[in-house]
Order: C-alpha cells, then sequence, then structure tokens
C-alpha cells in the first residue's frame, strides 16, 4: 500500500485518459457507498428510538445498560466497531458479509448519536401531556405511539439529516471490510494502475459532489423548520 | 489471556492513538481559531476563502482526505509525508474545518457591547480580539471543542490504514499472528480507547472550570460537532 507513495516522488501531471477510464467504476462505488448508508441511516433511526425510549425505562436493569452501551460505544472508534464485527463476531460463530457488517457497524454507532436527539426531542415534548395521558388511562403502547412520539419525531427530523450526512462521510470506511465502496474502488484502481492522483482526486470529488449538495439542504431544512440545535 | 507483552504493545500503540490526536488537535485549533476570526473579518475575500476551506474540508470525509494527502501530495508536488505527518495534516485540516464552525458560533455570541467598550477605550483589533473577545468566547468554545477532540481520537484509528502503528494497527496485527483470541484483544482495544476517550472528557472539564472563573457566560454551545 505504501508503495503508491514511495514510487511516486516526481510530480506528477492530471492525466484525462486515465481519469475518463476510472469513472465508470468509481461511480459504480459510490453508488454502494450511498445504498450503505441508506441502509446504515434506517438501522440508526429505528434503534436509536429504541434506545431513546428504553433509556426513559423505570427499570434500572433496562436503564443502566443501555446508558452504558449508548456512552461506550459513542467513546470507541467506528473503525474498530467494524473490524470486531467482521472479525471478531466469526470467531463466535457469527459470520456476516462485508455489507452486512458495514450497515451494521454504521447503524450501531449511529443510533447512540440518533438516540440522543430522540431523547432530547421527547423530554421536549411538554410533561401535561403525559399526565394527560396518564388521567384518559391510556396505555403504555397508545402513550407512546399516539401522543409523545407523533410530537417528538418531527423537532428531530433535521438532527437525523445531520448524521445522515456524517454517516455518508463514514461509509468510506467499509473499505476496510471489503465491501467495494468508493474509496474501495479508488484503492483498487490506484494499485492496478499507480495513479494516486487520479484515482483519490476523482474519488474525493465525487464524495464531495454528495455531501456538499447534501449538508446544504439539511441546513435549509433546519433554517425553514426553525430547529436548531443549540 | 492477552500475556504481558501483548498488552504492552497494545500501550504503545495506545501511545501512538494519544500523539497522533494530540499533533492533530494542536493544527485543528490553530486553524479553527484563525478560521472563526477570518470567517467573520471584513475582507469579503478572506471570508469567501474560510467558508470554501470549511465546505471542503468537512464535506470530504476523514478517511478520504487522508488517502488523498498520504498517496496524492506525495505525487503532485514532490514532497514526501511520514505517515505521522500525513496523519496530523489529514485530521488536523478536517477538525480546523468544524471547529471553524465553533470559533466562528462562539466569537458571534459575545455581545457586540463588548467589542463597542473595546473601541471606545481605543483598544486596537488585535487586542480587542485577545483580551476581550476570545477570552470570552473560548469558555463558550471548550464544550464543543471537547466533542470535536473525541471526533478527532476516534478518527486518529485510520492513520492504522497508512501503515502507522497506533491502537489499532497493533490490534489488527495481534490479530493476525493469533496471538490471543480475536474477542480479547479486541475488547482490550475499545477498552482503551474508552478509558483515553473518558481522560479527554475529565481533562475538558477541567479547563472549562479554569477559563470559566471570574467569567459569568453560562451555557455553552452545546455538542453540535457531528
Amino acid at each position: 500500500m505504501t508503495a503508491g507513495a514511495v514510487a511516486q516522488a516526481s510530480p506528477a501531471t492530471w492525466d484525462w485518459d486515465i481519469a475518463q477510464r476510472m469513472m465508470p467504476e468509481l461511480l459504480r462505488g459510490l453508488s454502494v457507498t450511498l445504498q450503505a448508508t441508506l441502509v446504515g441511516i434506517t438501522v440508526a433511526m429505528v434503534l436509536g428510538l429504541v434506545l431513546a425510549m428504553a433509556r426513559r425505562s423505570s427499570l434500572p436493569v433496562v436503564r443502566w445498560p443501555v446508558v452504558g452501551f449508548i456512552e461506550f460505544v459513542r467513546s470507541t472508534p467506528l473503525l474498530v466497531q467494524l473490524f470486531f464485527l467482521f472479525f471478531v463476531l466469526p470467531d463466535l460463530g457469527v459470520r456476516l458479509s462485508g455489507f452486512t457488517a458495514g450497515v451494521l457497524g454504521l447503524g450501531l454507532h449511529y443510533a447512540t448519536y440518533t438516540s440522543e436527539a430522540y431523547r432530547s426531542g421527547i423530554e421536549n415534548v411538554e410533561k401535561g401531556q403525559w399526565e394527560a395521558a396518564v388521567a384518559c388511562n391510556l396505555s403504555t403502547r397508545t402513550t407512546w405511539g399516539s401522543v409523545v412520539l407523533p410530537q417528538a419525531i418531527p423537532t428531530v427530523i433535521p438532527a437525523l439529516g445531520n448524521y445522515l450526512v456524517a454517516m455518508l462521510k463514514d461509509a468510506p470506511l467499509l473499505s476496510t471490510i471489503a465491501v467495494l465502496e468508493l474509496l474501495a474502488v479508488a484503492r483498487q484502481l490506484n494499485s492496478q494502475l499507480f495513479r494516486p492522483l487520479e484515482a483519490f482526486s476523482l474519488a474525493a470529488l465525487l464524495f464531495l459532489a454528495v455531501s456538499i449538495p447534501a449538508a446544504i439542504l439539511v441546513r435549509y431544512l433546519e433554517k425553514r423548520y426553525g430547529y436548531s440545535r443549540e | 489471556m492477552l500475556s504481558t507483552g501483548q498488552l504492552q504493545q497494545l500501550f504503545s500503540g495506545a501511545w501512538i492513538t494519544i500523539q497522533v490526536t494530540a499533533y492533530s488537535a494542536v493544527i485543528g485549533t490553530l486553524i479553527a481559531l484563525v478560521g472563526g476570526v477570518a470567517s467573520l473579518s471584513g475582507s469579503r475575500l478572506l471570508r469567501w476563502f474560510t467558508r470554501v476551506y470549511v465546505e471542503i474540508f468537512r464535506g470530504v470525509s476523514a478517511i478520504i482526505l487522508l488517502f488523498w494527502v498520504y498517496f496524492t501530495l506525495p505525487q503532485l508536488f514532490g514532497i514526501f509525508l511520514t505517515p505521522l505527518q500525513a496523519g496530523m495534516l489529514a485530521l488536523g485540516t478536517n477538525m480546523g474545518a468544524y471547529g471553524s464552525e465553533i470559533a466562528r458560533g462562539a466569537i458571534q455570541a459575545i455581545p457586540k457591547g463588548q467589542t463597542e467598550a473595546a473601541i471606545a477605550i481605543n483598544l486596537s483589533p488585535f487586542h480587542r480580539l485577545r483580551h476581550v473577545v476570545l477570552p470570552q468566547a473560548v469558555v463558550l468554545m471548550l464544550p464543543p471543542f471537547g466533542n470535536l477532540l473525541i471526533e478527532v481520537m476516534k478518527a486518529s484509528a485510520l492513520v492504522s490504514l497508512i501503515d502507522l502503528s497506533d491502537l489499532t494497527e497493533r490490534a489488527q496485527n495481534l490479530r493476525t499472528l493469533r496471538a490471543a483470541t480475536s474477542l480479547e484483544i479486541f475488547t482490550a482495544v475499545l477498552v482503551l480507547y474508552f478509558l483515553i476517550s473518558a481522560s479527554i472528557t475529565l481533562g475538558v472539564r477541567a479547563l472549562e472550570r479554569r477559563f470559566g472563573r471570574g467569567l459569568d457566560v453560562g451555557g455553552g454551545l452545546g455538542g453540535a460537532v457531528k
């Protein structure tokens, strides 16, 4: 892997032919990156909500492990978590494909972030709403499903958008566990053609072409719906 | 169980992780302060330049930036970067982009009257910033900077991909050597990362108390980093 850096010590110029040859494969890689992000954010959105609700449980045996899990996962690198899912689980008898381990890793990691967003959304639902639900003798299920969550979730959407953009930026980590996404394709092309300049610059540009518009869209949504995390 | 020698290897990896994080944080903080001030400057060119920098270095993912810096910069300019240099450059410029936005927000949050009073007593623009605005803004910046620092520490695991023997690389190394079960190795590594992260949190809290002394700026900007 270091060969690319050592072999090319002299300045190089951009080669359009090479760039053109690389594009179709890089675009296929980008589409895998996007797929992983979409599946990953879905996992994070569902699991994050479960964690946020479990964190409010009245049972300490439920609450404390959940708090510990959230803190631990948030404080450790996603890369190591991906390695854990991809390399350690098979030793324990659970074999996952790179893509499955990858979206699971992205989903678990970001669930700990989205759960905090859900938590503040749930906490912002007025206390009177809970009290009214008790007064009307609503079941726990109806209280959450028909009273609390419909009010909490809309306020959380912009924050989820931010995590979607953040997850997109972490999706290239999946290249380390044998997923042929954008960065993996760039690395492969670099080792085949020895052209790091075109391979990694194009990967970076393609990436920016998705991530900057996505970030601008999320910022617009934040402004539009009058939500700020400050 | 991991042997003493294996644990020592992990500790020396953790030390590399701490060093990469610290160097990147120094670069990132300097860029963030300059960027935060520049994004509020009177010069349109300077504001525009900062905006472009922030959008690009925040928009591109840290891992792609790292590969670009390590493999492409040498080819482009004929300069050779060691993995450590490439790592701190990529993580530092990435952190600097996020940090600029935090610094900008904090400076903007300082009441205008402070600057006006500093102008009234004839302080130069530099002294206004150095002695009036920044000391107050730093207190607001600290909590989100603490979160950012933890993100940088986590991102430092990426340098294992460019052959720097940090904690993650040591773990992968021990795993391929089958030195212990992978579960033991990775559990130990995750715990070490957690401890580093917890130390950062405690350190930042101590700094908050230190810088907050004698100022009645409460609250902070919240933890919006990612």
